[in-house]
């Protein structure tokens, strides 16, 4: 299809929006993080406690993307592959996650595994913490990043139909083989740029993180909270030195994710 | 077959996330021994200094150092962690409310007020004005609050501070309009907050407001936080004593059932004794607290107004009395509210 | 549907395997949680539950959320069309870049975002000192609200209009165009019809994402009670005075909302894509 010559007006005005609402936001936190200079940025990054938090980012990111990835092909599975009495229930439910305020994403886990909760006492004979520990830093950015991997599979599987995976069903394929040979390819795209949605948000998972984290510098604090924190001791530039640290990350993120787009529409055209 | 092979498959989903759930290491490894101390916003800079202290005083005595890991956020908020099952050795928090409301749960035992010197509060503060360089409103007593002024205070329905700053405004209201003209008492103090321009969740989210973003002609704070201000940005403000104020004891409480079940009470009680130590209330001093020992509190009489009238929690029938009738759902402060409408 | 039609869908194997993955995790992450909310409202008599949510404060609070985020997810609506359209329309110079962006508040920390946006916007900021001399305040106001979910609520009305408007190709248009049809009613009659189900989807989710934000919202709300307090943030403060109950049950009509949104805009999408096939 032949693009159409730019027309000046509409173009104009997208470009002022992006640039106050997105552009703008951006220059100001690099602005701010580079206040001290490059060797100050460098400091601010290198601390002790910045590291341990980043650790902790990396870590609830990595099993919250590999624990969604898993789940989101599962999902996406079954709900486009089968039809069944409750499928569009089980839709809007893998849905929620996103439309539930984090705090209340948060409340929940502390209703669940707080010491008011029923599992309370069975959870402390088994010497586990789940709230204000690692685990449960976990399980709210699983929560809230829920539905990103399989929201972008399941139109492309809708869209590519079921045909051929049946025949190769009844020409007698297994599950995996079916699904590595023929639906893989076809999904591979929005896969990945559903992971990489995914690892974004986790990244910057704040609200749930922050009702269930109990904000132990060192152990419980991702980065997200450790830049309040900062920001609460009146250190500026440290915050935002931080906050760049994210910044560029999802500038990585989103480098990729429009390489990983490029690539997929071409796929797609071949 | 295909029903049992969809349990084995639930069940061993169930016992993955289960098993991953196993998170929680050891907390002593070898020489050192580590404690957690939950606390709230502004005592990030003295603990910092303090823990490190006291691990070598720990060291001297037991041959083993200590990690205190530190959780700072909003005192109210803090509490209610502790209460959900953060397993905190020792709190120290700004209210004695707060850390009645962690007694109401089970996990520190009553009578923890009589536990340690001064109603287990090793420091005290006060509320006191932070306006603008040049004090152009010419605020100098809380009567001037009521006027054309903005001011910034944190709501007291979040944060330990406010219900102070409350209080004080009260006790000044009492002594100028009597203790029994209520409505007249109830009347200013809402014309206070109608006032009020920015309501945040925290002392430290309205000195943000006030002093970063610009905010207000007024900020009503802890006495040590606005000392803190004046080091922060040098020349900017300054600081009004105001004729009425309330003494703010903040409190520090061992957390029985986390240090009977980590077996740390008396690395926890040491802790909070040498508080009381003149080196560290020597420290408080100089992050800007009132020591509680009276002599070293003299020490830094030309740092503190102690000619400033301070009023206790007891004028106002201690916490638990004051909590049900100003803060409480459909209390005082929710009244002031309602009638703004 | 009748059974062989049911029956013959199975024909693909894995289907005790992936419901049962599904279902285990929906269980663990989703229905456990959710139910502990329902499990803590028990606590509340039905008198004291309607006493709660209808109390002028809660309905302030729901008010502000409802009203902020409406409005914020309609700005969200047009300026997700015009930026789907010229994405995909269009051929300009930095468009890459510019649908790179979009994506930003998904991966930009909410903290930082309400940081940055508070601190541009206080009538001592970049852009907010440009609005003091109008007279006009945004940090501390329900503008400002509006203007940080605006900001969350982004990426989701250009992202489902856009694979919708690449799939539509141009010959309908030029045939419209052919037959006299002016700009206007083209965009009217034919572009608008195949694009609103998308559109609805996106104002769905924009709409439910600001219903229920926290972490930008409340650093550029002055949160004040019946002017600038959301309902999240009326949440947080009833859990901070141990109101779990009644945190629960503010809680609870939130996710109402928000199930009810979704719900609406799936049998939307259903409906279009029946009708399409």
């Amino acid at each position: 299809m032949e693009k159409k010559k730019c027309r000046p007006v509409p173009v104009i005005i997208c470009a002022v929006f992006i640039a106050l609402f997105l552009i703008l936001p951006l220059v100001f936190v690099i602005t701010e993080a580079f206040s001290d200079g490059l060797a100050g940025w460098w400091a601010n990054i290198t601390e002790r406690y910045t590291v341990k938090a980043l650790k902790l980012s990396l870590l609830s990111m990595v099993a919250a993307v590999v624990i969604n990835t898993v789940f989101g092909l599962f999902a996406a599975w079954a709900l486009t592959r089968y039809y069944y009495r409750g499928q569009r229930i089980l839709n809007t439910l893998i849905d929620i996650p996103l439309s539930v305020s984090p705090v209340i994403a948060g409340l929940i886990f502390i209703l669940t595994f707080g010491r008011s909760s029923p599992l309370y006492p069975l959870l402390q004979q088994l010497h586990i913490s789940v709230i204000y520990a690692v685990p449960g830093i976990i399980i709210a950015t699983v929560f809230v990043t829920l539905p990103y991997v399989s929201r972008e599979i399941i139109p492309v599987l809708n869209a590519i139909g079921t045909a051929e995976e049946e025949a190769a069903a009844l020409m007698g394929a297994g599950g995996w083989k079916i699904f590595r040979k023929i639906t893989l390819p076809h999904i591979k795209w929005s896969l990945l740029y559903g992971i990489v949605l995914c690892t974004a948000r986790s990244l910057g998972e704040f609200g749930a993180v922050s009702v269930i984290s109990g904000h132990l510098r060192g152990r419980t604090n991702t980065l997200p909270l450790h830049i309040e924190i900062l920001y609460n001791e009146f250190q500026y530039s440290p915050a935002f030195a931080v906050s760049s640290l994210l910044v560029i990350l999802a500038i990585i993120l989103l480098v990729i994710r429009s390489v990983v787009e490029h690539r997929g529409g071409k796929n797609e055209q071949v | 077959m295909k029903k049992i092979r969809k349990y084995i498959i639930l069940s061993l989903c169930v016992l993955i996330t289960a098993a991953s759930l196993c998170g929680c290491g050891s907390r002593s490894d070898g020489n050192t021994v580590s404690m957690i101390n939950v606390s709230y916003d502004p005592t990030r800079e003295f603990y910092e200094e303090y823990n490190a202290l006291f691990s070598d005083y720990w060291q001297q005595q037991t041959g083993k150092s200590v990690e205190v890991l530190m959780s700072h956020g909003g005192s109210g908020t803090q509490a209610l962690s502790v209460a959900n099952g953060l397993p905190a050795d020792v709190v120290t928090l700004a209210l004695e409310a707060d850390v009645n409301s962690i007694m109401n749960e089970g996990i520190i035992e009553p009578g923890w007020v009589e536990q340690f010197e001064g109603d287990s509060s090793p420091y005290t503060s006060t509320i006191v004005f932070m306006v603008r360089a040049g004090n152009e409103k010419n605020i100098s007593d809380w009567g001037d609050l009521a006027g054309e002024v903005g001011v910034i205070t944190p709501n007291p329905k979040t944060s330990g501070a406010a219900r102070w700053i409350f209080l004080a405004a009260w006790a000044w209201a009492e002594n100028q309009y009597g203790a029994d003209n209520e409505d007249a008492i109830v009347d200013f103090v809402g014309k206070i907050y109608r006032n009020v321009l920015v309501l945040d969740t925290g002392a430290r989210g309205s000195t943000t407001t006030f002093c970063e973003n610009g905010q207000g002609d007024v900020l009503l704070a802890w006495e040590n936080e606005a000392f803190l201000i004046l080091e922060q940005y040098p020349g900017e403000f300054e600081i009004v004593n105001p004729s009425i104020s309330t003494l703010c004891q903040p409190s520090v409480a061992v957390v029985d059932e986390v240090v009977d079940r980590n077996r740390s009470r008396d690395l926890a009680e040491a802790y909070l004794e040498y508080l009381y130590c003149d080196e560290a209330q020597r420290m408080i001093g100089r992050y800007n607290y009132r020591p509680s020992n009276p002599e070293i509190l003299q020490e830094f009489s030309n740092v503190f107004d102690l000619e400033m009238e301070l009023v206790t929690i007891d004028h106002f029938g201690g916490w638990v009395a004051a909590q049900e009738k100003y803060f409480s759902d459909g209390g005082v402060f929710d009244r002031i509210y309602d009638f703004q409408r | 549907m009748d059974k062989t039609l049911l029956k013959r869908k199975r024909i693909i194997p894995g289907f005790g395997l992936s419901m049962g993955v599904t279902i285990a995790m929906l269980s663990i992450i989703v229905l456990i949680p959710l139910i502990s909310i329902f499990w803590k409202m028990a606590e509340l008599s039905i008198g004291e539950f309607f006493a709660v949510i209808f109390h002028r404060r809660t309905l302030a609070a729901f008010g502000v959320s409802i009203l902020c985020s409406a409005l914020a997810a309609l700005v969200n609506l047009v300026m997700g069309v015009l930026l789907a359209w010229v994405l995909v329309r269009y051929e300009f110079p930095l468009k890459r870049v510019m649908d790179g962006l979009i994506e930003l508040p998904f991966a930009l920390p909410t903290a930082i975002a309400g940081i940055a946006l508070t601190s541009l916007t206080v009538n001592t900021g970049w852009v907010g000192s440009v609005f003091a001399k109008l007279g006009i305040d945004i940090a501390y106001t329900k503008f400002g609200i509006i203007i940080a979910m605006v900001f969350v609520g982004i990426p989701f009305v250009v992202r489902t209009v856009q694979p919708v408007l690449e799939k539509l190709d141009g010959s309908y248009e030029e045939a419209a165009a052919m037959l006299g049809a002016g700009r206007r009613t083209t965009f009217l009659r034919v572009v608008l019809p195949e694009i609103r189900p998308a559109a609805l989807t996106g104002f769905g989710l924009a709409f439910a994402r600001g219903l229920g934000e926290y972490g930008s919202v409340v650093f550029i709300a002055g949160n004040q009670p019946y002017k600038t307090e959301i309902a999240s943030l009326l949440i947080m403060n009833q859990l901070q005075e141990y109101d779990y109950a009644e945190a629960a049950a503010i809680a609870l009509v939130m996710l109402i909302i928000a199930f009810v949104v979704l719900f609406v805009m799936n049998v939307i999408q259903s409906r279009a894509a029946r009708r399409a096939s």
